[in-house]
């Protein structure tokens, strides 16, 4: 670990008379210190470095074009595989995710942070956290085994009254191992992300600025708008994209219901669909040298689309506010 | 810009609206009436052949929606209207919410409950070794091994770090430095499990040789941790008072024994609640194990040689194989490992709270 | 269009603690009324139940009566947010929505108000806004910068732009808490003018910690007290100003208002 104690101006907090046994202490532990915050740093870059140079080996091997392919194929010569199908399912089941999680959850902040009771405002918060702590295993066990066949009514809803739009329709009459139920499932489990975050950005609108709404005469939806909104919206956002850098990310519930499939279908109800986390778990232990370096490159995609979405999230709440997430 | 009179002139309208104030309301029991009559209409309907095929339910609820707001429009108004909306809507994301935390925690309990209390204790006690998929029996033994020994690992190694890196943040980090690793901390917590777990398996699995083990599990568990531990013990550090720190530097301590022996100390509380957090968001890792120490059906005590079972692949592992036996082990698997995250998300939750700092 | 104000027998709740007791007093219309009192004896407090927004507080309540001309406006059939348009507030530190232009601030309150026949064509909101700002002696100061956000005022003039957004709205009542405690003197004097020029219209009830500023601008004056340590606050006596601040009947009245305590 490189040593960053080389700054080491006089404290004036120090009296003189400890200098000697407090400086030498005081240097060795700042640098640990140091050395801590720097070893963040390093893990990152270290991350992205380690990834880029193992997946040289398949990107050099690759017969086709790895953006654009839909196959994988990697340990066959020549080798023909590509991202274009896992981006696809990432995407949309995210998408999905996004779409059901964003709403619902910014709706579960406002209820504890302004329309709960308050005694039980806290409980309550408390509750909805509790789905931040079940593992994905479970919502993936939970997901395959309670929740699809009871969402097979509904994608068959939307096929029969929704089906004209493209999306909704369902040319083969089999409703489960979807995107549209993964999208589901991964909205469930992003929703205390989204919810949490915002509530805290909710928690920080300063009380003037309600009172002063209702002090007009604004009902309580009216003062939301009116003052929570435009106050939040940056922390929203944010919410909203780390909620989206997770439902990205998320492997082992998405591994277990989708049936993986290297197809572009934008039947989201059918079955089919894959994502880089679950292919990589999926395919992990059947891969050769250049089947695992191929896994490793569609890793590096992940890892670079999560980052991006991770610092635009952190940037824009960053210009506001420290919201940590971290719990 | 109009030129206009500076005496304010007021139009007859207006002054209807300000000068009454009694607004006309709906009946305290409307929203029930209200909530009774749709469902026992949704329900008639549903009972007629459904309209759009839609469940009953729905039905119901839509029904509410709209036959509130439309009531509340007639008799107070539109603002009233959309506030009534709002109100319903808003209520109902929190219920929409309860309901999946309702349906997990019940099918674990009760799909779960069972597998693990036939023939107590066997189920804690036994491993896979020898046992057939189609077959009931066999337990958790090896995968509660290896998750307390990978868990334990990581904590090891991730404690010191990340409190260390918080007490950099806090403590020393000025200028530049310090904000690029504030902002890596946070954008840390978003990196995928399983990209840890590929990092992991390319830097000590490909690069320096080793084999895949409990040890390598650890690791990439390390760092899906450190930043939950950073997060929470730099929130504690920033609320240990500076008047303490400074009683300190005029008893001539040096910092860092300042920082050892009362802002820690201090902080104490807040780091272990973190530390919990951090346990239970790892525990129920699955994607990383699978590809840095796999599955096994037998006890390896050996965290640092050969694969290793843990709870989570053992769940994974069982849904896999498919069969009834199999899958109904899965949910016993499931049950031990809810319980043993929940009690440490729910201890860190209760600890958090009797140690709250009370200015808030 | 001012309204009196009759308040009979209040008592004011935090959850279970019982912060004000047994306030009674009568505020006539187009005329200023100061609360005086050292803090913590419930000025604020008895100020936010004249126009319910007290009861924006999780857990507070009250107990007693309220009449605005004759309505109790705690009746069953009162609608909260009638009572707010009616009467309404100014805080004591400035509350300009931040993210809001300063134009969009003053028509904040009407924007709300969506009634059958009143024109909200943008020719008549410019001239709500121009008399409303003109009503808070702000016009001149921000003519020509009314798209820039209200955030970007000086503490005096954000004080006189949420004037201006209460006025805006055309309440029949003004409340006031401590307007003038966040601003410079210069801004003080400002605000002080514009009270004068306001009570011509409006009932006005400002809550002070200065002395001077109750006996500069207001008619009659209120002072409140402690009944004791750890015990509620209450009205101690209420008169014309002239007499409150010369020869008070209460004694405890004549030792605040002379500085001998609080
Ligand atoms: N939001 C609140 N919750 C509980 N008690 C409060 C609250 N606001 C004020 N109080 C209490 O009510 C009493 C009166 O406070 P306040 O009306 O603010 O006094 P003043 O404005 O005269 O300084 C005080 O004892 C204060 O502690
Ligand atoms: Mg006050």
């Amino acid at each position: 670990m490189s040593n960053t104690a080389t700054e080491n101006e006089h404290d004036p907090l120090i009296p003189h008379g400890h200098q000697q046994t407090g400086r030498v202490g005081d240097r060795i532990f700042r640098g640990f210190a140091s050395g801590a915050g720097i070893f963040v740093l390093v893990i990152m870059g270290a991350i992205g470095a380690f990834l880029i140079w193992k997946s040289i080996p398949s990107l050099q091997a690759d017969s086709t074009n790895f953006f654009t392919t839909t196959e994988w194929f990697p340990d066959d010569n020549p080798a023909v595989f590509g991202i274009a199908a896992l981006l696809f399912g990432t995407v949309i089941s995210a998408t999905i995710a996004m779409v059901l999680a964003v709403p619902v959850g910014i709706g579960i902040a406002l209820f504890i942070a302004f329309y709960a009771p308050r005694p039980v405002a806290s409980t309550l918060a408390f509750i909805t956290d509790l789905l931040a702590a079940v593992p994905s295993i479970i919502f993936g066990l939970w997901g395959l085994a309670v929740l699809m066949p009871n969402m097979q009514g509904t994608a068959q809803w939307l096929n029969d009254y929704l089906g004209w739009i493209p999306i909704f329709d369902n040319t083969l009459g089999i409703y489960s191992k979807s995107l549209f139920i993964a999208g589901v499932v991964l909205a469930i489990m992003v929703l205390p992300t989204v919810s949490a975050v915002t509530r805290e950005v909710f928690i920080q609108v300063p009380s003037e600025h309600v009172e002063g709404a209702l002090a007009l005469g604004a009902t309580r939806w009216e003062m939301v708008r009116m003052a929570v909104f435009p106050f939040s919206l940056p922390g929203m956002i944010s919410a909203a994209m780390l909620g989206l850098g997770r439902a990205l990310g998320e492997t082992i519930a998405v591994a277990l219901i989708l049936s993986a499939a290297f197809t572009i279908n934008w039947h989201i109800t059918e079955p089919g669909g894959n994502s880089f986390a679950a292919n990589i778990a999926l395919k992990w232990n059947e891969a050769g040298p250049i089947g695992l370096s191929a896994l490793i490159a569609s890793g590096l995609v992940l890892f670079l689309i999560t980052l991006v979405v991770n610092m635009l999230a952190r940037w824009i709440v960053s210009r506001r506010k420290d919201f940590s997430g971290a719990n | 810009m109009t030129v206009i009179s500076p005496e304010p002139t007021r139009s007859p309208e207006s002054r209807s609206i300000s000068e009454s104030l009694a607004g006309k309301k709906l009946p305290r029991w409307a929203p029930l009436a209200t909530a009774v009559a749709a469902v026992v209409i949704g329900y008639g309907i549903g009972a007629a052949g459904s309209i759009f095929g839609l469940a009953w339910f729905v039905v119901a609820a839509l029904l509410f929606l709209i036959g509130q707001t439309a009531w509340s429009f007639a008799v107070e108004g539109r603002r009233h209207a959309i506030d009534r909306l709002a109100t319903t809507l808003i209520y109902t994301c929190f219920i929409v919410a309860l309901a999946p935390l309702l349906s997990v925690l019940l099918s674990v309990i009760t799909k779960g409950a069972g597998v693990v209390f036939t023939d107590f204790p066997s189920f804690f006690t036994e491993t896979m070794r020898n046992v057939s998929p189609r077959k009931p029996g066999g337990g958790v033994a090896h995968a509660i091994v290896g998750t307390i020994e990978e868990v334990a690992i990581s904590a090891v190694i991730a404690v010191p770090i990340g409190i260390m890196a918080a007490v950099y943040l806090v403590e020393y980090g000025r200028g530049r430095m310090a904000k690029w690793v504030s902002f890596f901390v946070d954008v840390m917590t978003g990196v995928p499990s399983i990209v840890a777990g590929l990092f992991i398996y390319t830097f000590w699995i490909l690069v320096l040789g080793f084999d895949r083990s409990g040890f390598a599990a650890a690791l990439s568990l390390v760092i899906l941790m450190i930043p939950v531990i950073v997060r929470t013990t730099e929130e504690m550090l920033k609320i240990v008072p500076n008047d303490l720190r400074e009683a300190s530097y005029a008893l001539g301590i040096p910092k860092w024994k300042t920082i050892v022996r009362i802002v820690l100390p201090t902080a104490l509380s807040g780091i272990i609640t973190g530390v919990m957090l951090a346990v239970a968001r790892v525990a129920g890792e699955t994607a990383p194990l699978l590809l840095t120490t796999f599955l096994s059906q037998s006890m390896n005590w050996n965290p640092f040689s050969g694969p290793q079972a843990a709870l989570p692949t053992f769940v994974w592992d069982q849904i896999s194989n498919g069969t009834d036996a199999s899958v109904a082990r899965a949910w016993g698997g499931a049950f031990v490992l809810i319980l043993f995250v929940m009690i440490f998300y729910i201890g860190a939750r209760l600890l958090a709270r009797v140690f709250a700092p009370k200015a808030r | 269009m001012a309204k009196r104000i009759d308040v009979s027998d209040l008592d004011i709740y935090y959850s279970k603690f019982l912060a004000v007791e047994g306030v009674t007093f009568s505020v006539e219309p187009r005329t200023v009324t100061a609360f005086i009192g050292p803090s913590g004896c419930g000025k604020s407090t008895v100020l936010r139940t004249l126009n319910r927004m007290h009861e924006v507080i999780p857990g507070a309540y009250v107990n007693g009566k309220v009449l605005l001309d004759g309505e109790n406006i705690y009746d069953s059939d009162v609608d909260p947010v009638n009572v707010r348009r009616t009467i309404g507030m100014v805080f004591q530190r400035p509350n300009p929505f931040p993210t809001m232009s300063i134009y969009d601030n003053v028509i904040a309150g009407i924007k709300l108000e969506r009634t059958k026949g009143v024109k909200r064509d943008r020719a008549s909101m410019d001239a709500v806004v121009e008399k409303s700002l003109r009503g808070a002696n702000l016009w001149e100061e921000v003519k020509d910068r009314l798209s820039r956000p209200g955030s970007g005022l000086s503490g005096g003039q954000q004080q006189r732009l949420c004037i201006a957004r209460a006025i805006a709205v055309e309440p029949q009542v003004l409340l006031m808490d401590e307007p003038c405690s966040a601003l410079d003197p210069i801004s003080t004097l400002a605000i002080e003018d514009l009270i004068e020029d306001l009570k011509e219209r409006y009932t006005i009830v400002i809550v002070t910690h200065n002395m001077q500023q109750a006996a500069r601008v207001s008619s009659t004056t209120a002072f409140f007290n402690l009944a004791g340590i750890g015990q509620p606050g209450r009205m101690v006596e209420m008169g014309p100003t002239a007499k409150i601040f010369s020869t008070p009947t209460e004694k405890a009245t004549e030792d605040y208002v002379s500085g001998r305590f609080g």
